[in-house]
Order: structure tokens, then sequence, then C-alpha cells
């Protein structure tokens, strides 16, 4: 017994200081505790990313958003996952029961698996494919399958239309997408050093891309400078036609034609209730992660701190064990402090408002669960600044930033913009982004070619 | 089958049936938007042929908000009918009792006093551009933007609350009384409306910068919903519809009533007949309300709000039309009098019963979301087309 107990802790610690994913070092135990953590980071991040979208979008329309439940409404997506549990599942009589039963796990199966190869870190992904960014753009766009089945089985006009909308959209803006990302994967190709195409293989003089997530990320270390800014404004364009792309691909403002309330009272899912349309929801929460960990991990760096040019040498592994390089020293140190300063100013806008809330006994509860919630954040915030957490948290802490961010500009633009029209919808994506996509794509081939072309035709260096 | 449209016409009826039994090779898919529906500002019932998103014809069902308000006349007397007519275009409840209240005038042959006009012109401008607010909000809201809403929402609730203090209510005010108003304008009147018009100015300016020059929002108003000079005046289109397409009719102008032919401003035509010259000509009305208000604060003279008028209103034998102009359009009253306490009958020619007749000219052969956008651009209000 005690052998097998011995055993089982080597197991264990086999994988520790190894500089591959637990899925690529086949190590069963950590890849499960990956899983776990990923799935609930992410339940996590859907229900934060509920609250601070109505939060967000009622203060940009002069209004205050939830403030009942909980301090500043809080606790409101929790309620409100409570209600849509305990509210009654309906199957429409006339409804496929079958297909429209097994429509939204399709759905939240095909959003949530592609989690599997975003890498929040150099060793902080689940498993690394070497057809990373194929399984990525393949498994989200099984969605629509689940999407088209949602509307056709509720046997219901208007269902019926949002789904064909949406598969008409999904599936003609994944082309621009699918150039967006080839210019890319060109990108990866420059810069001598064989991160593999068909493996994260071992080092080669002769270049030749790669498609797994990492190594595209390492590819924009090894170059020292983002994508967005390769071949300037050549990325720039590519992470433009990315960026649209994806809020078509998502179904949501100025795109979200598929649901659009004013014409189609809730587009596909106007038939589920309950838990069924709250499968739904997580769905469209987590697929807006996940292209959005798209276009960081392509274009803005994935974990990569700003300014990567002037990042110290590759350390394949990660700084997890080893010390700061003093050479690329300074501001290695000062960007390591940023996961630690955001958590502490969080919990400083809770203290602040801690101070402002009314001060009648019935807010009582609410003060003190705000000043609770500061109160951990500082924590988590005081303890992102011992060096060994704060050097493994780094990378997921940028991750997450960049995400973030663009989960700010959805927000933003739902704000912002009317909706396209169905025939609009197309124009764009059909006569605008598929042609700059495909004369993107030659000219970063061209470019990708001969990098000396580009020295030239710029006047100056090699980026 | 069981059928949940039996209330729908027969002809309906076999039309939708013919289509299910040849579901897979119809070209047409007929779809119901209404009664409730969040798009159609009510419960107008639109039934909609569509071929794929295309919309090859399409049928209104009105009549889920009828109310009779015009058979009730019958059984009311002339000073108890007026609250109902504040029940009809519900956004514009001053508009509709101003109406009212003069044409039962002009019935008596008597003629509010000039404070009480004066009082009546503010109050009425101020309710034009309550409900330009409130149409612009779910206009937008309609075709995607959601943030303009709560703009004009916050501004509106400026003018509702100059309606509170002045008459105790916010929507269905019953403003004004046949002869005159009843109340006095409360202290600082004058003074909180001039502060309104500097403080609204400005907002309007924000509301113009969300929409005007947005690309999206160019793209869904251009060249949808065009409805030709000659068809409008054909299908008796009035109000802003009306002169988007090019058609300089306004009753302020046109035929003068209450004393509007006292104040110095324009009427705003637009050219295309359009979605977006509708929501031009709206925003520049609002800009010409801004001026008829300043003017009439500034002239507005002292004196006697209520004009000599029997207790008992008993007009003589005889009838009469007078239509003034609504937010939406031409508002008339025609009052059939047998010289007793009670109207014989009164017709009502509501604009946006009117308005709505031209929804399919103009819809079709667009596409669904055009509807949506149509229907938003008319600006009916179902209280006013049910009655």
């Amino acid at each position: 017994m005690g052998a097998l107990m011995k055993e089982l802790l080597l197991y264990i610690q086999s994988y520790l200081g190894s500089d591959k994913t637990p899925g690529g070092a086949g190590n069963i135990f950590w890849a499960t505790v990956y899983i776990l953590l990923v799935f609930g980071g992410l339940s996590v991040a859907v229900i934060a990313m509920n609250w601070l979208e109505r939060k967000i979008l009622a203060h940009m329309q002069v209004r205050l958003g939830p403030m009942r439940v909980g301090p500043h409404g809080l606790l409101q997506p929790i309620a409100d996952a409570i209600k849509l549990l305990l509210k009654e599942d309906i199957i429409p009589a006339e409804a496929d029961k079958v297909v429209f039963w097994i429509a939204p796990f399709i759905v939240v199966l095909a959003a949530f698996t592609v989690f599997v190869v975003v890498p929040f870190g150099p060793t902080h992904a689940i498993t690394d494919m070497n057809i990373g960014i194929l399984f990525m753009l393949g498994v989200s766009s099984l969605s629509v399958l689940g999407i088209v089945t949602a509307g056709w089985a509720s046997n219901s006009h208007y269902p019926l239309i949002g789904a064909l909308r949406s598969s008409a959209q999904m599936v003609s803006y994944e082309v621009a997408m699918g150039l967006a990302v080839l210019s890319v994967i060109l990108l990866t190709s420059l810069h001598g050093v064989d991160l593999g195409l068909y493996g994260t293989g071992a080092s080669n003089p002769q270049a030749s891309g790669t498609l797994s997530m990492i190594g595209i990320v390492q590819a924009q270390q090894e170059q020292g400078v983002w994508f967005v800014f390769k071949f300037f404004p050549l990325g720039l364009i590519g992470f433009f036609i990315f960026a649209i792309a994806m809020v078509a691909e998502t179904n949501r403002a100025p795109f979200d034609l598929p649901e659009a309330e004013s014409e189609l009272t809730a587009g596909f899912h106007t038939e589920y209730s309950g838990f069924r349309w709250s499968l739904f929801f997580l769905a469209e929460y987590s697929a807006m992660i996940a292209v959005s960990s798209i276009a960081v991990t392509l274009w803005l760096g994935g974990w990569l701190r700003p300014f990567p040019a002037l990042h110290g040498p590759i350390i394949t592994i990660p700084h997890l064990w080893t010390p700061v390089d003093p050479a690329a020293g300074a501001l290695d140190f000062v960007f390591a402090l940023f996961p630690g300063l955001t958590f502490l100013f969080f919990a400083a806008i809770c203290f602040f408002n801690t101070a402002r809330m009314p001060k009648h006994p019935l807010f009582k509860i609410q003060t003190m669960g705000l000043a609770g919630f500061g109160a951990v954040l500082g924590l988590i915030g005081l303890l992102m600044f011992i060096p060994a957490v704060r050097d493994r948290v780094g990378d997921i802490f940028w991750f997450s930033a960049k995400v973030a961010a663009f989960m700010y500009l959805y927000i933003w633009y739902r704000g912002t913009f009317p909706r396209y029209r169905f025939d609009q919808l197309m124009k764009v994506g059909w006569k605008v982004l598929l042609p700059t996509g495909l004369g993107l794509l030659i000219l970063t081939a061209v470019f990708a070619m001969h990098s000396e072309l580009w020295a030239q035709f710029t006047g100056a260096g090699h980026p | 089958m069981t059928d949940p449209t039996s209330l729908s016409p027969p002809s309906l009826e076999t039309h939708v049936e013919a289509h299910d039994k040849t579901f897979l090779d119809a070209n047409e898919l007929v779809i119901n938007m209404g009664p409730q529906h969040p798009a159609t500002h009510g419960v107008l019932r639109v039934i909609l042929r569509l071929d794929g998103e295309k919309v090859m014809g399409l049928e209104c069902v009105i009549g889920y908000l009828h109310r009779g308000v015009e058979k009730i006349a019958e059984h009311r007397t002339y000073a108890m009918f007026n609250p109902y007519v504040d029940r009809m275009d519900y956004v514009a409840a001053v508009s509709n009792g101003l109406g009212y209240c003069e044409a039962v005038e002009k019935l008596l042959n008597v003629e509010a006093p000039p404070r009480a006009q004066y009082v009546r012109v503010i109050l009425t401008e101020l309710n034009r551009m309550a409900s330009h607010q409130l149409w612009l909000g779910t206009h937008a809201l309609d075709i995607g933007a959601i943030t303009p809403l709560f703009y004009t929402f916050r501004d509106r609730e400026e003018i509702l609350k100059i309606f509170e203090k002045y008459c105790g209510a916010r929507l269905t005010t019953h403003a004004f009384r046949i002869g005159g108003l009843q109340y006095e304008t409360y202290e600082g009147f004058e003074k909180e409306v001039r502060t309104f018009v500097n403080f609204v100015r400005p907002k309007i300016d924000e509301y113009e910068e969300l929409l005007t020059t947005n690309r999206i929002w160019l793209e869904r108003t251009k060249g949808v919903g065009v409805i030709s000079a000659k068809d409008a005046i054909a299908l008796g289109v009035t109000g802003p519809v009306l002169r988007a397409s090019g058609v300089k009719w306004d009753i302020r102008k046109a035929q003068p009533y209450a004393n509007y032919k006292n104040f110095d401003f324009d009427i705003p035509t637009g050219e295309n007949g359009d979605t977006y010259d509708r929501y031009i000509v709206r925003m520049a009305e609002f800009r010409q309300s801004l001026r008829i208000i300043e003017q009439a604060v500034e002239g507005i003279p002292e004196g006697p709000v209520m004009a000599k008028v029997p207790k008992v209103i008993k007009p003589p034998v005889g009838e009469i039309y007078h239509s003034i102009e609504a937010p939406k359009g031409e508002l008339g009253y025609f009052i059939v009098s047998d010289g007793s306490t009670q109207p014989y009958r009164i017709r009502v020619r509501p604009p946006s019963f009117v308005n709505l007749q031209a929804l399919d000219v103009m819809c079709r052969g667009a596409m669904v979301a055009d509807v949506i956008a149509v229907i938003g651009t008319l600006d009916i209000v179902l209280g006013e087309v049910d009655r």
C-alpha cells in the first residue's frame, strides 16, 4: 500500500518542473487538475462577465444596473442562475424532442471544448496540439450545428429564421476569419527556429511555421514583436479582419441578427426556457471568451507582457523555478508587479464604495459584504507579490487582461452600434472582409518569403 | 390541427393551411408578427408573407386595443369626454386635449383668452418634444441601438415633471378645459420652461451625435421605406412622414389654430421620403418646437385663463370639423351636435391610423428588418389606431 502511494506521488511529482503542458507530458492527473481549473475559471468568468456587462452597459446608458442583490448587485448573476434553474422546463408540444434536447448541449460542448488548447502560459494549457488553431476554429464552428438544430427542432417560425440567419452568418464570416488566421501562420515561419508544423519539434534552421497555439506565441516572443505590429500595417489589417469577424461569429451586436430582439423576439432560442436557455447563454459568453483568446494568442502575444522586444532571452522552462534573468531585468520586474497592483486597485475601488454606502442599518450586511469582497481581492493582490506566486501567475494575468479588454470591447459595441440588416451583413462579409483578407494573405506571403523586400519597401531594417 | 388563429379572417385561414400542406416546396413563409411583439409598439399584428428574408406582402390586423372611444362619447357630456381623448395617443395626450377643446370651443363659438392660448402652445410643443423623444428612443432601439432610448427618456422625464407640476398627471394629463384652462400656471412655470429649453438644446445635439452620421444607422435608414409625395398624399399620410417626402404641409401654418400665427418657425421638409429623411425632419422639429416655446415664454401675457363658458355645455345644433397638427400628423375631430349636453357623434381622424395604411406600400420588397424600421419611423401609437 505504501509503495503504491509512493508510486502515485512520484507520478504526480513527475510533471512538476516540466517544460510541457500536462497533456503534452502525458500526465493525466495534472491534465485533470488543469481541466477543472480552466472550466472553473471559465464559469467564474462567465458569471463575472454577466455582471460586468450589465453594469458597464448601464453606466454607458445613464442608469445604475443591478443594485439590489448584494452590494452593487454583485450577487445578481447568482440570483439569476438560481432563478433559471428553478424555472419550468418547457418543451413545446410540436417540437422534435430529442433534437430539441440535444441542441443546447452541442453548443455548450463546442464552446467549452476549444479551451483545451488555449494557452494561458507556456505550460499553462491543458494540452498543446500541433494543429491547435485548426482545432479551435473547427470545434468552435461546430456550434453552428447546435444553433441550426435548435432552430429547426423548435418547429416555429422565428427560431427557424434565426437559425438560418445564424448559420449563414457564421459560415460566411469563418472564411474571412480563416484568411486572417492563415496570414498569422505564415508569419510564424519567419526567423529561423523550427517550432514544427507537425509538432513542437526540435530546432531547425529552416523555418517552417506552426499551427500550435503555444508555438504561435513563442514565435512572437522569438521575433520580439506581437503579430499585430508585424509588417505594419499588414498585421494590423489582419487583426481588424479577425476582430470584426469574431463579433459576427459569436452573434453579438452589431451582428446580433440571429437573436435580433426587435425582429425575431429571441431568434433561435425563442422556444427555450430555464436551464436550457441558460446553456445557450453560457455558450454565447464562453464562445466570446474563446474567440477573444484566439485573437489574443494570434495577434496580441498571448501570455507575453507588453514590449516583448524588450524581453529577456526565451526561457522555455517557465520562470517558475528559475530566477528572473538579471539581464532582462528591471522591465520584467516592473511588469511582474502588475497582477498584484491590479487586484489591489480593485480592492481599493471596493473600499472606496464601502465608504460611500448608505449608513442606514438596512445596508449593514451589504456594506459588510462589499468590504469583505474588497478584503478578498486585496488578499489575492498581496499574495501576488510573493515571488513564487508572482512568477507563476504572470502569464495567466497578462493573457486574461488582454481577453478582458476584448470583453469590454464587446460590451462597448453593444452600447454603441445599431444592428446591421441581413444583406448588409453579408455584404460586409463577402465584399469587404473577404477580398481584404485575400489581398492581405498574398502580401503577407510575399513578404514572408522575401523579408528583404519588406526592408526595401520600408527602407528600414527587419522589424 | 387545433387553431390558435381562429380570430383571423377566413381568407387568411385558408391561405395558412394551404401553405402548411406544401411546406417544403412553398416559396412563401407566413409569419405572424404580433400582437405581442417587442417592435410593433403595442398590439399591432402584422401578417408577413416572406420569401426568405424578403417581404412579399403584409397585412395589418388592428383592433386589439379597441375601447370604443367614439361610442363612449355619445353617452358622456362634452366636458366628461375630455379625459377620454388623452387615452388615444397616450404619449401626446396634451395635443389630443387641445384638438378636442378647440373643436368644442369652435362649436360653442367661444375663444380661449390669450394667456390660456400661450400656455396651451407651450404645453403642446413640450408634448410634441416628449412624443418625438419617445419615438426616437424606440425607433433606435428597434434598429438595434439601445443607448439612445435611455438618453431620450432621461430628458423626456424633465418634460413630464413640468406636466406633473402643472396638472398633477404625467402622461394622461387632461391639461386643458373647454374654454381655456382650469388652473393658472404654477409659480416659476416660465422659469422652469426656460431652464428646460436651455437644458435640452445640447441634448438634441447629443442624440444626433449618436446616430446622424453613424454608418450602420445610415445603411439601415437611407433608402428604406421610401414613399413618394404622390403616394403619401393619395394615402392621406400626414405629419413628419408626409413632410419627409417633400410636401410642405403643416396645419400650424396651413390652417393656423390656437395662436400659432403669432410665432415664427419653419416647417422642416425632406426630399427622399425615406426613413433617414423622416428622422432628420423630426430632429429638426425638435429645434422648431424649442423656438416656439422660447417665443411663447417671452410673449406670455397676463390675464384670465378661462373664457366665459356656461356650466352646462349645450352647443347649438350643427357640426364641426377641427384639426390640429399633432406630433404624428393631422389629428381631426368631427363633432355632430344635436343641441343636447351630449355629442350626437364624434369621429376622430387619428394620424397614426391613417399613416399605418402606408406600411404595406413602404415595406413591399424590403427585408424583415426594414419592416421593423418602417413601423418605427411611422411613429404609430396603437391606442390611437384602435381608439
